[in-house]
């Protein structure tokens, strides 16, 4: 969920609506005259704000600033779980703001490789680069899609139907499943209009993408509904798990499972739904 | 540090503070105005003047009107206005005197 690093009232106790990450923002939210007021609230709340286990990532300004390498002492000092690099549209990019985040690191007695990098697409080029992004850092945990600044570098609109977000989406996900990383879904402006936020998670669900970014606490929800594992889903991936452990002993390589064809293909996704399950707190044991 | 000239930060929304500094008379004078100064002001006070001490700021008149800001923001505020008030932005004391 995106917070105004500058707005004391959203930064103090948003683990209430629990989100599963924070996303404090030092980047658009943020009025120019505001640039610093908000890394002194950045760095205080970190410090002192218990966010209950909730990934507290930070935004920076933009390489093409003179703000983003204050803005990394001031996220590393202060605690954060990871940097995100605004409008990245290259490898290159990555690299140096890694730079940036391991001198911090030193100079803070971080631990080294303790904050994590993700990496936000907001152009065609960023896209078009996207494996060699998500592959330029150790400490790139994901990607994520910047729907508004994409768009206007295609010269299209977001017109709520997701045609013009389809390419990006599709290639982000093959690019951050080939490097091993997450990718994250850009955000959904129109409050208003749930029905369509709802449609969008779905897809994006079923795209393969392992989160949205949301705006407002209301949309909370509805992504942890769309995440959540079923019963009947969780039912069936512990049977999958359960009997390919038993075939693989017995030599058994294709059997069925409620009248479905069962493969070791398979296993890895039961694995991923039992994992999901437990950490959404709908699963006490993992089979 | 020395208060170089007259600075402002903060807002007066609320769960926030107003922050005002200007070069003193050799000596800290503070004005503190709270929508919950009954409870807490006394709490407000001893986090202004322990932020200004650690930033080694001696000599200021301060003004703080505070909307129920936390410990966290009323810092914040005070040492962004005395960073503003000597134009600094970068190389900031992280973990230092700003802590």
């Amino acid at each position: 969920m995106f917070l105004n690093a500058q707005k004391p009232g959203l930064i103090k106790d948003p683990y209430i609506y629990q989100p599963d990450s924070i996303m404090l923002d030092l980047e658009d939210a943020v009025a120019e005259k505001e640039k610093d007021a908000a890394r002194f609230s950045l760095y205080h709340a970190l410090q002192e704000i218990n966010y209950r286990g909730i990934e507290c990532i930070v935004r920076i300004n933009g390489l093409d600033t003179d703000l983003w390498e204050e803005d990394v002492r001031c996220a590393v000092a202060g605690g954060a779980d990871g940097i995100r690099i605004p409008k990245t549209e290259t490898a290159g990019d990555v690299k140096k703001v890694e730079a940036a985040v391991e001198q911090a690191e030193q100079e803070f007695g971080r631990e080294p490789g303790s904050v994590l990098i993700m990496a936000a697409l907001e152009s065609a080029k960023g896209v078009l680069n996207a494996l060699s992004i998500c592959s330029a850092s150790d400490r790139l945990f994901g990607i994520a899609l910047s729907g508004g600044d994409y768009t206007k570098d295609l010269q299209t609109r977001i017109t709520g139907t997701g045609v013009e977000l389809m390419g990006a989406r599709q290639l982000m996900i093959i690019a951050a499943r080939a490097a091993g990383v997450q990718c994250f879904d850009t955000v959904y402006t129109d409050l208003n209009d749930m029905e369509g936020f709802r449609r969008e998670v779905e897809m994006i669900h079923m795209m393969g993408f392992d989160g949205k970014s949301v705006i407002n606490p209301r949309q909370i929800a509805p992504v942890h509904k769309i995440y959540t594992p079923t019963e009947k889903e969780i039912i069936f991936a512990q049977k999958v798990v359960r009997e390919i452990d038993e075939k693989k002993k017995l030599g058994i390589g294709v059997f069925t499972v409620d009248g479905k064809m069962i493969d070791i293909a398979f296993y890895d996704g039961a694995k991923r739904t039992l994992a999901l399950a437990k950490a959404a707190g709908v699963l006490k044991e993992e089979c | 540090m020395k208060i170089e000239r007259n600075a402002m930060a903060g807002t007066l929304e609320s769960s926030d503070c107003m922050v005002t500094v200007e070069p003193g008379c050799g000596q800290v004078e503070l004005d503190l105005e709270s929508a919950v100064m009954n409870q807490f002001g006394e709490q407000i006070q001893n986090v202004i003047l322990e932020t200004l001490k650690r930033l080694e700021v001696e000599d200021v008149r301060i003004r703080v009107v505070d909307k129920g800001a936390l410990d966290c923001t009323v810092k914040a505020r005070v040492e962004c206005a005395v960073y503003r008030s000597i134009g600094q932005k970068d190389h900031l004391p992280w973990g230092g005197a700003i802590r």
